[in-house]
């Protein structure tokens, strides 16, 4: 079998070139890949898409370190502070925005990723109509249902085909099987909308761990382009069984990242002052320790036998 | 003043506008707390969804900083994903849907997008998440908003989350259903009234007058001919809230 286990400097050099389309944040407010959100940062790519209905503070983070030029996103900001700060600069007391926004909703991100997924020409969906997010984004086609003999507007969403989606699960094998628990927002489907799927697993297991447990299984891992293993990616973000969200965190990026000299300087600090993610972890250090979940909460065991 | 907070009122005003057995689109913060409270007092059946793809009986019993934190996962009733928890939405089984927002106009229309022009915008928000799929597709949408001029406005600058739109039949013309059925503000509530949809004051929380709400108010608010003061929490509702508020958070 192909072992896809690599470190996450090489996986992110390998599969995200400059103006990569790239999913970062699909489970919304937990599973955030952090950890490649600032290895990106810190091998310098530029002029990405990032596609996320709410990535918290990672979309944030990309902007302000001058990353990204297109959000196709529902949301930037900061949960636990409101406003993105670097988001923010990147649209006002401006002649012209410093990067596009492909305006949507949370379900229209659904939609589009769900379309790229099955592989339909477009998604109809009815729940952005009334909102001028169907001004502001052109790429939204408004309709009339031709199954109905009423006047019924629908909005037509083009399919969402990411280059790469970025993921974070539990545990994985070392060939991209993986488990996965907990809420999912689009996981699933930007994993079966990209044409590469990076995963980052807090835990590499045996492959028997995996195939004792199919239904938990996000994608197969013959969707799965690389796994890395970086402990605690998520964080500030939560992590079910695993980690729990370190408020505090966002708090402190949030303040910090009002002036622009304050971001460079929590850049300076928290991505480029650490080598890697296992340097990020061990600056961090006590302060992971209280984050780890420790308690114990097991689902009931499942029988699969065949006969 | 009486013996509770007015965020305490607006919690238990929210929670009131919540029927028993109903599905209901719950945001974090005050509308989770007023999710609580309704289902340990007059709502014990009331299922809640959160747009992250959860489905919850019972609101999570230790603190949340986001609905996807740990604690919200705890014992669900369901953890599936975005598109199957909001299609619930367009299928037209989400009883009542709560928003916030930034501005909200005299038609109901929510923005959280844009302050000034879409293309060189004045501030830049951060943008609809899931609001605008909540407005446009819950039977009813309860919008919770402090009461300033800046806020109540006489029309948004960007609709994020449509309410009655222009009024009158717009939001039909346009394909919806629904429509907001409360403003909950820290002053008072505002109800669609007449054919115009327009937003009038329909309840008023004790120590405000009409006078000081319509001059907070941003457009010539109008007062519903049946405006009541909004009856104070009862002890019941009190107790239920303290169970869930153990910190005194929202005292």
């Amino acid at each position: 079998m192909l072992d896809k286990l690599h470190s996450l400097k090489d996986a992110i050099a390998a599969h995200v070139p400059d103006g990569s389309s790239v999913v970062l944040g699909a489970v919304l407010e937990p599973d955030i890949p952090f950890a490649a959100t600032h290895e990106i940062i810190r091998q310098g790519i530029k002029g990405l898409n990032v596609i996320a209905p709410i990535s918290d503070a990672s979309t944030d983070m990309l902007v302000g370190a001058g990353s990204v030029d297109e959000v196709t996103g529902a949301w930037v900001g900061n949960v636990s502070g409101g406003l993105g700060h670097n988001y923010r600069r990147a649209f006002e007391n401006r002649e012209t925005p410093a990067i596009k926004l492909n305006d949507n909703s949370n379900f229209s991100i659904g939609m589009a990723l769900m379309a790229g997924a099955y592989g339909m020409p477009f998604a109809p969906m009815r729940s952005i109509l009334g909102s001028d997010i169907t001004k502001s984004n052109p790429n939204f086609q408004i309709t009339k249902n031709p199954f109905s003999e009423d006047e019924e507007p629908v909005v037509l969403v083009p399919p969402l085909a990411p280059d790469v989606a970025i993921l974070c699960v539990q545990r994985a094998d070392s060939q991209g099987n993986n488990h996965h628990w907990g809420n999912r927002g689009v996981a699933q489907e930007a994993a079966l909308a990209a044409e590469k799927v990076i995963l980052l697993a807090d835990e590499i297991v045996q492959s028997d761990v995996i195939a004792s447990d199919p239904c938990r299984v996000l994608v197969p891992g013959y969707l799965v382009t690389a796994v890395c293993h970086v402990p605690a990616a998520v964080h500030p973000s939560p992590q079910v069984g695993c980690w729990k969200r370190d408020n505090d965190f966002f708090g402190e990026y949030h303040s910090r990242s009002r002036t622009p000299e304050g971001f460079k300087a929590w850049l300076d600090e928290w991505v480029f002052g650490v080598p890697d993610h296992s340097g990020y972890r061990e600056k961090l250090s006590l302060r992971l320790n209280d984050l780890r979940i420790t308690g114990s909460a097991m689902a009931a065991p499942t029988n699969y036998a065949a006969d | 003043m009486a013996d509770y907070s007015i965020q305490e009122l607006m919690i238990i005003s929210a929670a009131r506008e919540i029927a028993d057995g109903e599905l209901v689109f719950v945001g974090m913060r005050l509308p989770i707390t007023a999710y609580g409270v309704a289902r340990l007092t007059h709502a014990p059946n009331a299922v809640g969804l959160f747009e992250c793809g959860i489905a919850r009986y019972a609101p999570a019993e230790d603190m949340l900083y986001t609905m996807g934190d740990p604690p919200n996962q705890l014992n669900a009733a369901w953890l599936s994903g975005l598109v199957p928890v909001m299609s619930q939405l367009q299928r037209g089984r989400v009883d009542a849907g709560f928003i916030g927002g930034a501005e909200v106009d005299r038609y109901g229309n929510i923005n959280t997008s844009y302050i000034g022009d879409f293309t060189r915008p004045d501030v830049k928000l951060p943008g609809s998440g899931g609001a605008a799929d909540i407005a446009a597709m819950s039977k009813r949408l309860l919008v919770i908003m402090n009461h300033e001029k800046k806020r109540l406005v006489e029309k948004v600058a960007y609709v994020t989350s449509p309410g009655y739109l222009s009024g009158g039949d717009s939001r039909a013309r346009a394909g919806l259903k629904g429509g907001p059925s409360a403003l909950i503000t820290d002053r008072g509530i505002l109800r669609p009234y007449g054919p115009d949809n327009e937003m009038h004051l329909a309840s008023i929380h004790e120590g405000n007058t009409i006078e000081e709400i319509r001059e907070n108010t941003g457009w010539n608010l109008k007062i519903q001919p049946k405006m009541i003061e909004t009856p104070p929490p009862s002890p019941e509702e009190m107790a239920a809230l303290h169970k869930i508020d153990k910190d005194g958070f929202w005292r």
